[in-house]
């Protein structure tokens, strides 16, 4: 190649053997710099979508929500729990509030605040027994069920169980209709306390 | 001394071009009708540029952090020195920039601008609709107080309303199973970069469209360009303004600074007099006594959700809304050639009318937010007392269970407490003491049924004074519709007064 030479006029002029050495230097950049971006891509992708194929349910946990002397028969009261799954930063944000009722000496039923129509947080009224959202007016009775307005359906409830006389709840969600709050059996843990696996209040073995 | 400035500025401009560059974007042709209703579009782009400005200001003290936003704001309100002017400089010019938008996107519909061969700069304009949207919502989550943390919630459950996907959209917007700190800085990551570099971006495309296809003429009866046929729309829009075309800059460009001018003193005005927006109560999921409220280019939305049925509403969020914005990308190529006049295109100005007064009404209904329930209307609203006066002692006691049941948070008195139930003032005209006593114990429409909660002794002494709630000169009623007649006679008698 002489220094006169006129690129212009190059590719014009270029005989078929430069011609595929040029084709052959751009296809093998064109594979390096498509593998060196896929090495580069895999690694931002997977932490930007990492919360959206976390099993967040696998990482649930029980929590302490106090003796159960705290909640009287046949009331609902509001209780606050941390939630079991946070980040550094997550500040007030991780109070969650939660309705407990307890409707008998044994059974309890655990209300997610949020509404099911679309997450604002339902206030008890004792003397009407009525849940109200101050959002779109979505309005359910004692027992969860839906009683008016716009909510598809009931409120979400928790799994709980009461183990040596502490009632305790299983946190880390928040729910919506595709995400409805109690967790497939096969993916609760147990609640282990001095070696000892909880389910459902009763005693199971533990992996 | 001038020659010396104009001596080093010939050397500036020979060295770096910047004349050649900026110059023919300055002085192209833009039609010389092409007056007060072209200022729009730049007056959006001056409270963008606003936005960029205060926002990098803002981050100067604002933290991204979820355990300290909040106390951030506080401190810029109330520590910073001129923190709060920021803030509310910040918020307004948001405002103003949606409505500023909304304003220009009409006057471009209605004048058919989008039209052949301007298709892309609408398709480009309404991308530049959904990414100021998105950056006012995320811009309301900095906020980091109770609203934000309810409205992320909403955007959450909305997810939830997409089949399959859902739960997977929740966790992605979230960062994680719950509203937290990551999700904060999520939001803040979209805010301060992802959108505002895809805006500068769009803008930069739209006003190289602008540039490249020509600010259209304002369309006049029998005027140049009223009609668009793209075998000859080219050629006629160059012929015309090679002849009566005036330079954008200075002969358009003033109108714009003019106006701009003129907004940017509303500007500040408003800012200083009504101060920066928010934050409401901290972002404390556990104070549950809050009142969740979206910023104002999201009220319509949030006064569609509460209105619909439950049936439709999956509809709504999952098909309606991407269909409306499908239609939206398409009004070129629905009507891409014929009259721009807007008098001679009856659906689209008709369209235009409907849509601006849904989009005010329901905003309004949205401000007022009637379907909510007055959380502390029945501690808060007494009963007025010409319900009071002449009772008998089973109505009166009636009148306190009607407060103690919460009846008053969904149903007013003379207007006094909820409006989410009929007004109950006037409920004995409207229903017999049976109806009544039905109603209450078994609901019914909208309302809960009160059976269970209300002894036989309670609801007999509701259903004696509600019977005694009927405007004078109506009798209570016997059977339902009764009484029809008394109360349009009423009417009648009242509006001769």
């Amino acid at each position: 190649m002489s220094d006169q030479h006129d690129p212009a006029s190059e590719s014009a002029t270029a005989t078929p053997a430069k011609g595929n050495r040029r084709n052959f230097m751009f296809k093998i950049g064109a594979g390096l710099v498509g593998i060196g971006g896929l090495l580069v891509a895999a690694p931002i992708l997977g932490y930007v979508f990492a919360p959206a194929f976390s099993n967040w349910e696998k990482r649930r946990s029980w929590i302490d929500l106090g003796g159960v002397k705290q909640f009287p028969v046949g009331e609902t009261v509001l209780a606050i729990y941390k939630n079991p799954i946070f980040g550094p930063t997550a500040g007030e944000a991780n109070e969650i509030p939660c309705w407990v009722r307890r409707k008998s000496e044994t059974e309890f039923q655990i209300f997610y605040i949020n509404c099911a129509h679309l997450g604002c947080p339902v206030h008890w009224f004792e003397e009407s027994k009525l849940f109200m959202c101050p959002c779109h007016g979505g309005v359910y009775y004692e027992d969860g069920s839906r009683a008016s307005g716009p909510p598809p359906r009931g409120l979400f409830e928790y799994d709980w169980q009461v183990v040596r006389d502490k009632l305790y709840v299983y946190g880390g969600e928040l729910p919506n209709l595709q995400i409805p709050g109690k967790t497939p059996k096969d993916d609760i843990t147990p609640l282990t306390i001095d070696g000892v696996g909880y389910l459902g209040g009763k005693e199971v073995k533990t992996s | 001394m001038m020659s010396s400035i104009k001596t080093a500025w010939t050397w500036i401009d020979d060295r770096t071009g910047i004349m050649q560059m900026l110059g023919p974007p300055l002085k192209h042709h833009v039609p010389r009708n092409a007056k007060w209703w072209y200022v729009f579009g730049s007056c959006t782009l001056l409270f963008f540029t606003i936005q960029v400005v205060t926002g990098i200001c803002l981050a100067l003290v604002y933290a991204p952090s979820g355990d300290s936003a909040y106390d951030s704001l506080l401190y810029l309100d109330y520590v910073v020195p001129g923190g709060w002017m920021l803030r509310a400089i910040h918020a307004w010019s948001s405002n103003a920039m949606v409505f500023m938008m909304l304003v220009h996107m009409t006057q471009v519909f209605l004048h058919g601008a989008f039209k052949f061969p301007r298709e892309m700069t609408w398709i480009f304009g309404v991308a530049l609709m959904l990414t100021t949207l998105a950056l006012a919502f995320t811009g309301q989550v900095m906020r980091w107080d109770s609203d934000a943390y309810w409205g992320v919630g909403i955007g959450a459950s909305m997810m939830g309303r997409i089949p399959f996907i859902g739960g997977w959209l929740t966790h992605l917007i979230l960062g994680g199973p719950i509203i937290g700190g990551d999700t904060l800085s999520r939001f803040f990551s979209l805010h301060v970069f992802i959108l505002p570099g895809a805006m500068i971006g769009l803008i930069g495309g739209h006003l190289m469209l602008v540039l490249r296809h020509g600010i259209s003429e304002e369309p006049k009866k029998g005027g140049p360009g009223e009609f668009v046929d793209k075998a000859t729309y080219r050629a006629a829009y160059k012929e015309r303004m090679k002849k009566h075309g005036v330079p954008f800059f200075p002969d358009a460009a003033q109108r714009d600074m003019v106006f701009c001018g003129i907004m940017l003193i509303v500007l500040v005005v408003v800012a200083a007099w009504y101060g920066p927006i928010g934050p409401s109560p901290r972002p404390d999921p556990a104070n549950i006594l809050v009142n969740p409220r979206p910023d104002f280019p999201f009220l319509w939305i949030f006064a569609i959700l509460a209105l619909l049925t439950p049936t439709i509403e999956d509809y709504l969020i999952i098909v309606a809304a991407p269909v409306v914005l499908m239609v939206l990308f398409l009004v070129p190529f629905l009507a891409g050639t014929g009259s721009r006049l807007a008098s001679s295109r009856p659906i689209a100005s008709l369209s235009v009318v409907l849509l601006i007064t849904g989009l005010l009404v329901l905003s309004w209904l949205g401000v007022t937010s009637p379907w909510s329930p007055h959380m502390s209307a029945w501690t808060s609203d007494a009963v007025p007392p010409v319900f009071v006066k002449g009772r008998t002692p089973l109505q009166l006691q009636g009148a306190l269970v009607l407060q103690h049941s919460q009846c008053r948070n969904c149903h007013s008195l003379d207007g006094l407490g909820g409006k989410r139930g009929p007004e109950l003032g006037d409920v004995a005209s409207r229903l017999s003491r049976d109806q009544i006593i039905r109603q209450v114990q078994q609901g019914d429409g909208n309302m809960p049924a009160f059976g269970k909660n209300l002894t036989a002794a309670e609801t007999d002494a509701l259903a004696a004074f509600l019977y005694s709630c009927h405007p004078p000169g109506v009798q209570p009623a016997t059977r339902p519709g009764a009484q029809i007649k008394q109360l349009i006679e009423l009417d009648k008698a009242r509006a001769n007064n």
